[in-house]
């Protein structure tokens, strides 16, 4: 087991190189330093002395790869490629284009992220086994066509639509929640409920198709038909013997996306005004600031691997049958 | 004169190749058999009917034409304009413009002016509309009976045309019997009545009013929201053939070959999932953006620079959507390989492009085209997020993004505006739930674990 993980956990460094070595050619190399320096600072009427300048100020004015000038280990060390991608490895994520201590930012946005996310999840993925577990309880009924073509409906609804409905009837019309904003402490819960309520719904759709799948899958399956065999109520039969079953398929499910949480969702923070991790980086999208867009793509691959190694691990933990090699 | 734009060749392009797959199709019965029971299906066959007329609309906006501008005075002028066949068709409701907002079926503008009256005497009034409602000389009264008016004369129009359509259906079928026909095309006839009747009281009644209020600079919402169709189309489709070549063939190569060609496509595939979709795209977005500010010379027109903005993110959402269906294939055709068959076929020493060719790809194809289908929804709804955080397409170009993006703080005002929020979203909702099912429809037909 050991073995394995470790085994595992070798495999995750290279894949890690392999994305820093994408945004180092996305962001230094498609596009030179030069050119983006000219983009923030407004296009071609701008002197090179300030283009060299701005560099300079951000450690852009480095060569990419290979400094001619430097002797020694210097040559590698004085570069682009080591200052400003080897050190996302030790999450040394440096300082933002305007200034800012990029790892300071992270760690205090990623409270309201969580605060949004986590209840957003548990939430919705019972809300959505409730719904499917009923969709297969009355199976072969007008209820459950009605019920899939509902999910269907739901699924093509933009996600945008349900937050300005959302906006606009909970929070204007009815006035029940604030329409956007966040505070610290206590207080956030009535600036969550909302976004929480959002993220429910707007998963709804995707998600009881998704549960009843698997539902459907483990209905069909032998012991199913040996269990009513033996007279147990339709009831028991979901419950003991198909929940538990499909369990397993749940949990590994929410374990792949637990470490992308901190992430928070682009576009609910940034409706709802709420300082997480997501609006810091549409925010970054928005005012160009490369150094941290760079760093949120490294931090977002690297919690998504992180994920996938939970899974593969949960996955041998919960199901003896799993192989380790 | 046609002037097309590169995505208008894509796009034609793409429905050349689909035409010579459909006229392929034919002669195959393992192809016919699930097919007809997509079209025996009435969900399928509704939802293939409003797919195809989105795609008549698309198509119909990809026919660029270069054309003279018209002088008032009626003469042709030396510059040049072009325009969509769409375009064309829409003149009524495209040229007139209002000066701002107004409600859907208004007569009167959104917003207090002050006006003129007969005598000269100032008055703070709303004033009376441009287009909508101009025919009309009294129309508090009036306004209903005629929209009721316009709306009887449009289904009218629409049951005529619909009735010489099923006499024609009918002319050319068997035996010129209603009940002989096959299910589908019954279907296909009642989805046609139904299109029919919106666009016949459509027709007749954006000339005369904005049926869907107009915008913050005066133009048509329903021109705006029909123009955007084109864009979820093309990203829809021109992302998917990006990413098919890349997923096919890596995803065939890794499972066929195994040994340090499935290694290696394994770790190029593991690495690009793990970047964050919107982040890849938001990064490679922001690069080209750098690109094209210092190298503003390639891009001379508006149309142009919207054009290629559009192509590449269509590029991009293809190089990040690969992945899914190329590990799909993979694991297919590890299971593939190992069928008598192909180990047959192996014995006889056929080559392995050929085993390839021949023996596996044909029986992928059915993934590939679920996965088509069911991406396709995502990617429309993709697009108006992106264009939201303002990565998506070009700002000017027209799509339920943008419409989206520009309108969003509008629920703020009072009157709220509702109307191009509602448009954009009712547009794309129709398109997507028209696909989603679509795409239902054809899993099951497909799928052989479906069969039993």
């Amino acid at each position: 087991m050991i073995n394995y993980i470790i085994r595992r956990l070798l495999y995750v460094l290279p894949v890690l190189l392999g994305v820093n070595i994408l945004t180092f050619v996305l962001f230094f190399v498609v596009n030179t330093p030069d050119d983006m320096a000219r983009m923030q600072l407004g296009d071609k009427y701008v002197s090179q002395a300030a283009v060299d300048n701005w560099k300079q100020q951000r450690g852009y004015d480095l060569p990419l790869l290979w400094n001619e000038q430097a002797k020694g280990l210097q040559q590698i060390q004085q570069t682009i490629f080591f200052k400003k991608s080897i050190g996302l490895f030790v999450f040394d994520l440096g300082i933002s284009d305007n200034g800012r201590d990029i790892v300071a930012d992270i760690s205090q946005r990623m409270w309201p992220s969580l605060a949004i996310a986590i209840p957003s999840l548990i939430i919705g993925v019972l809300v959505n086994i409730t719904f499917a577990l009923l969709l297969i309880f009355y199976r072969g009924s007008y209820l459950e066509f009605i019920g899939v073509f509902t999910c269907v409906a739901l699924m093509s609804i933009s996600g945008l639509f349900y937050i300005i409905a959302g906006q606009y009837f909970v929070g204007k019309l009815l006035a029940l929640t604030p329409i956007s904003g966040y505070a610290p402490g206590l207080d956030a819960f009535k600036f969550i409920v909302l976004p929480v309520f959002i993220g429910v719904i707007g998963g709804l759709g995707s998600g009881v198709r998704w549960y009843r799948s698997l539902f459907l899958e483990e209905a069909s399956k032998d012991y199913v038909r040996t269990a009513r065999a033996k007279g147990l109520s339709e009831l028991q039969v979901l419950f003991k013997h198909v929940l538990k079953n499909a369990m397993i398929p749940i949990l590994t499910g929410i374990v792949v996306i637990l470490p992308l949480l901190f992430m928070g969702s682009l576009i609910t923070e940034s409706f709802f005004g709420i300082p997480g991790l997501g609006s810091y980086t549409i925010d970054a999208i928005a005012s160009q600031d490369f150094a941290i867009v760079r760093s949120m793509v490294f931090l977002g691959s690297f919690l998504y691997i992180i994920g996938l190694l939970l899974t593969d691990i949960s996955y041998t933990l919960v199901d003896p049958r799993v192989r380790l090699n | 004169m046609l002037s097309l734009l590169w995505t208008d060749y894509l796009v034609f392009a793409l429905l050349i190749g689909v035409v010579l797959v459909v006229l392929n199709t034919r002669h195959k019965a393992h192809l016919r058999r699930p097919w007809q029971k997509v079209f025996d299906n009435t969900v399928g066959m509704v939802s293939l009917t409003v797919l195809l007329m989105f795609l008549m609309i698309g198509l119909l906006d990809s026919t660029r034409l270069e054309r003279p501008i018209l002088l008032d005075s009626g003469q042709a002028s030396k510059q040049t304009d072009v325009l969509s066949v769409l375009d064309i068709l829409l003149s009524p409701i495209r040229v007139g413009h209002e000066k701002t907002y107004s409600a859907p079926f208004a007569h009167t503008a959104y917003a207090k002016e002050i006006v003129l009256d007969s005598t000269g005497q100032k008055q703070w009034l709303y004033p009376r509309l441009h287009i909508g409602g101009a025919h009309l000389s009294n129309p508090d009264e009036d306004k209903i009976n005629d929209i009721a008016q316009k709306s009887l004369k449009g289904l009218g129009q629409a049951l005529l045309v619909w009735l010489g359509l099923v006499t024609l259906v009918l002319f050319f079928s068997k035996d010129c019997s209603y009940r002989a026909l096959s299910n589908g095309k019954k279907t296909l006839l009642f989805s046609l009545l139904g299109i029919f009747c919106i666009m016949g009281v459509l027709a007749n009644l954006a000339p005369y009013y904005h049926v869907l209020g107009t915008d913050k600079v005066g133009e048509d919402v329903l021109y705006q929201a029909v123009k955007s169709i084109r864009t979820g189309l093309v990203i829809g489709a021109l992302t998917s053939i990006v990413m098919l070549p890349i997923a096919i063939s890596l995803g065939l190569l890794a499972g066929f070959f195994r040994g340090w060609v499935d290694d290696l496509i394994q770790y190029i595939y593991t690495t690009l999932s793990s970047v964050p979709g919107v982040l890849l795209i938001a990064a490679a977005i922001l690069m080209a953006q750098v690109y094209m500010t210092n190298n503003p010379e390639l891009f001379t027109t508006v149309d142009d620079r919207a054009d290629m903005r559009l192509l590449l993110l269509c590029l991009i959402l293809g190089m990040t959507s690969w992945t899914g269906l190329c590990r799909l294939l993979r694991a297919e055709t590890l299971k593939i390989r190992e069928m008598d068959y192909v180990v047959a076929a192996q014995a006889l020493g056929v080559s392995r492009l050929k085993i390839l060719k021949r023996h596996v790809l044909p029986n992928v194809m059915h993934l590939v085209m679920i996965t088509v289908v069911l991406d396709f929804s995502g990617l429309v709804l993709a697009e108006a997020v992106l264009s939201y955080i303002n990565i998506g397409v070009d700002p000017s170009s027209y799509s339920w993004g943008n419409m989206i993006n520009s309108s969003r703080l509008e629920m703020a005002r009072e009157p709220v505006v509702w109307w191009s929020l509602s448009a954009a979203f009712i547009f794309m909702f129709s398109l997507v739930l028209a696909v989603n099912l679509f795409a239902d429809v054809v899993r099951d037909a497909f799928d052989p674990r479906s069969h039993h």
